[in-house]
């Protein structure tokens, strides 16, 4: 059945389209014309996910807290970003007086366009990359640490308590968990060989019976997902590691002074890095384009990929419904005390797969030394933690 | 073990975000311009003055007597006092206000207008959708706009203005009784024989 014709058009419809639109050009075009087109799909694509992401959040945060969120703009209130998108449009794009215009200007920009280069490796279907760089997830990895660069010129450039305390904020736990991020993706190149996007995806398209080889079910692929997933969420700043822009503290963090257009672009690219990340995710973990079962190969690969980022997002705001925001020295200890040494410790367990062959073995020696690891540290970060109302030293 | 509460949480608010799809009592959230709960009696928003009968001019309680306008903290309530006098519930002579005018803008809904007024002449209103989009005429509430009659005042707030019924009730009883004792004795003042009396008229 996946290798129907009627399949294979479906499945590269996007692949097919762009061939027949570049066709009506000369041949020396071609090629470069194929790329913008590419270019523009992501452009206009995912600021359209954004603004659908940004009403389902409202929705579902609205749920979880038994409200009924925005329903008055348009049917169930969908339009409801049209309306944001006016707004913000039509308002007043204010610079502080003594602000340094400039990188003012420059700094939302460049988050944005850092971000909208992430998408260029991710491969979003079968054939359906970009760029397949055979470093592409050196690439994304390069583009996704730029942003921190676009932060600390935001705050920075605003001449503001605030601005500059949210910045640095941002650049520590950005570059903390980095590491981390960085870490729980190298098991992932480690197995497949390879830190080519696509290639990281085709290793993981095949099936014993009916289950996918996707790594998320190996003991070192569901521990680096978790390290990932929580590395992830603090990268994109969302809650609960949403210090830079804690708002109960620090009014908006790095984006207080920013207002009107140059606002909406930030919060673009918060909501653009979420779906690169998760994207990134499902491409290393969660098998990128494959289906979750073999009897389910007959839908298009691009709709595997697009439902699996968007479940994930579905978890992101989930979190965010739930979790309260961290204390900046608990997000720190979190990360160098037991995410960082967790993560080092699921490389040598990924080595130890590696090496051990096949067979059950590996699977009872790397889920124990995990499971053991996790309980452990657990038992020995938690040991001096003290629980209920918090008891004051010397005020009373 | 380590992140069993956030398990927890999450699995509360999966519990919330299906719940409330499923079962309307979760939701507590009124529409409110499509959907309304019906006020409270004790809700109070806006002062009124109450009149009694059908006309509101003549039935107007208040005998501008101006303590409300003193008293008011924002001032924002201004009396102009008749010349002439009309007959109140009692059937006393009293003046009127030929103007009472209060500006929405600058009441607070203190209610101590209410509080000091002797002649139980001005309550206060549950009515709140006091918006306008005329920010200084139509925001200068003038004598008929605030008059209500003391049927709406019953409907309002029923416990209080049945309370305030029975007291103007009795003090119209007693003024018409003591009036009535006052008939008797110069009636009979005036059967007696009664040699040397030559001013007497109203010898209260």
């Amino acid at each position: 059945m996946a290798t129907s014709p009627l399949f294979t058009h479906f499945d590269q419809i996007f692949i097919l389209l762009r061939n027949w639109l570049v066709g009506f050009l000369p041949a020396a075009l071609r090629p470069a014309a194929g790329v913008v087109l590419g270019v523009i799909t992501i452009v206009c694509l995912f600021p359209g996910l954004f603004a659908l992401t940004t009403v389902f959040e409202r929705k579902g945060l609205g749920r979880i807290q038994n409200r009924l969120g925005p329903n008055r703009v348009g049917p169930f209130g969908f339009f409801q970003p049209v309306a944001d998108g006016i707004k913000s449009l039509t308002k007043e794009d204010i610079v502080p007086f003594s602000a340094n215009a400039v990188v003012h200007f420059l700094a939302p920009l460049s988050l944005v366009v850092a971000v909208f280069m992430e998408f260029a490796v991710l491969p979003m279907g079968r054939n359906m990359v970009l760029v397949d760089l055979n470093a592409g997830l050196l690439f994304f990895f390069s583009m996704s640490a730029s942003t921190e660069l676009s932060v600390f010129m935001a705050g920075w450039s605003s001449r503001n308590k605030y601005s500059l305390l949210g910045a640095m904020r941002a650049v520590a736990q950005m570059i903390s968990y980095e590491v981390v991020l960085l870490l729980s993706s190298v098991s992932v190149v480690m197995i497949a060989g390879s830190l080519s996007l696509p290639k990281i995806v085709a290793a993981q398209d095949s099936y014993t019976g009916i289950f996918p080889h996707w790594y998320i079910f190996t003991p070192w692929g569901l521990a680096g997902f978790v390290m990932y997933a929580i590395a992830a969420t603090a990268e994109t700043n969302r809650s609960p590691f949403d210090l830079p822009e804690g708002e109960s503290e620090l009014v908006a963090g790095y984006h207080t002074e920013y207002s009107g257009f140059k606002f909406a672009l930030f919060f673009l690219g918060e909501y653009l890095a979420m779906f690169a990340i998760s994207g990134l995710g499902t491409t290393l973990f969660l098998g990128g384009w494959s289906a979750p079962f073999s009897f389910l190969t007959f839908v298009p690969s691009w709709i595997w990929f697009f439902s699996k980022v968007m479940l994930s997002i579905f978890v992101f705001i989930w979190m965010r419904g739930t979790l309260p925001r961290l204390r900046q020295d608990q997000l720190m200890n979190f990360a160098w005390k037991f995410v960082l040494p967790f993560t080092l410790l699921n490389l040598f367990v990924t080595a130890l797969w590696r090496f051990m062959g096949e067979g059950w073995m590996r699977w009872v020696v790397c889920t124990v030394i995990l499971v053991a690891a996790y309980v452990l540290m657990g038992r020995l970060s938690m040991r001096n933690e003290h629980f209920g109302p918090r008891r004051y030293r010397y005020a009373e | 073990m380590l992140g069993e509460g956030i398990l927890k949480g999450m699995a509360e608010t999966a519990r919330n975000f299906f719940g409330s799809y499923v079962s309307k009592e979760r939701l507590t959230t009124v529409e409110y311009p499509e959907e309304r709960i019906p006020a409270i009696e004790a809700a109070r928003v806006f002062p009124f003055l109450v009149y009694d009968g059908a006309d509101w001019e003549a039935g107007l309680r208040c005998v501008a007597c101006q303590i409300c306008e003193k008293e008011c903290p924002p001032k924002c309530i201004y009396i102009d006092k008749s010349k002439d006098k009309k007959p109140d519930y009692v059937g006393k002579q009293q003046f009127y206000p030929t103007r009472f005018d209060i500006d929405v803008s600058v009441c607070m809904s203190c209610q101590i207008c209410v509080e000091v007024c002797p002649f139980e002449a001005i309550k206060m209103d549950n009515e709140f959708e006091l918006a306008t989009d005329d920010r200084f005429g139509g925001l200068l509430y003038d004598r008929k706009q605030l008059a209500r009659s003391n049927e709406y005042y019953h409907s309002i707030h029923p416990t209080e203005a049945s309370q305030v019924d029975a007291r103007l009730g009795e003090e119209k009883a007693k003024v018409e009784a003591k009036a009535k004792a006052a008939a008797e004795a110069a009636a009979a003042k005036a059967a007696a024989p009664a040699p040397p009396a030559p001013t007497a008229g109203g010898g209260s």
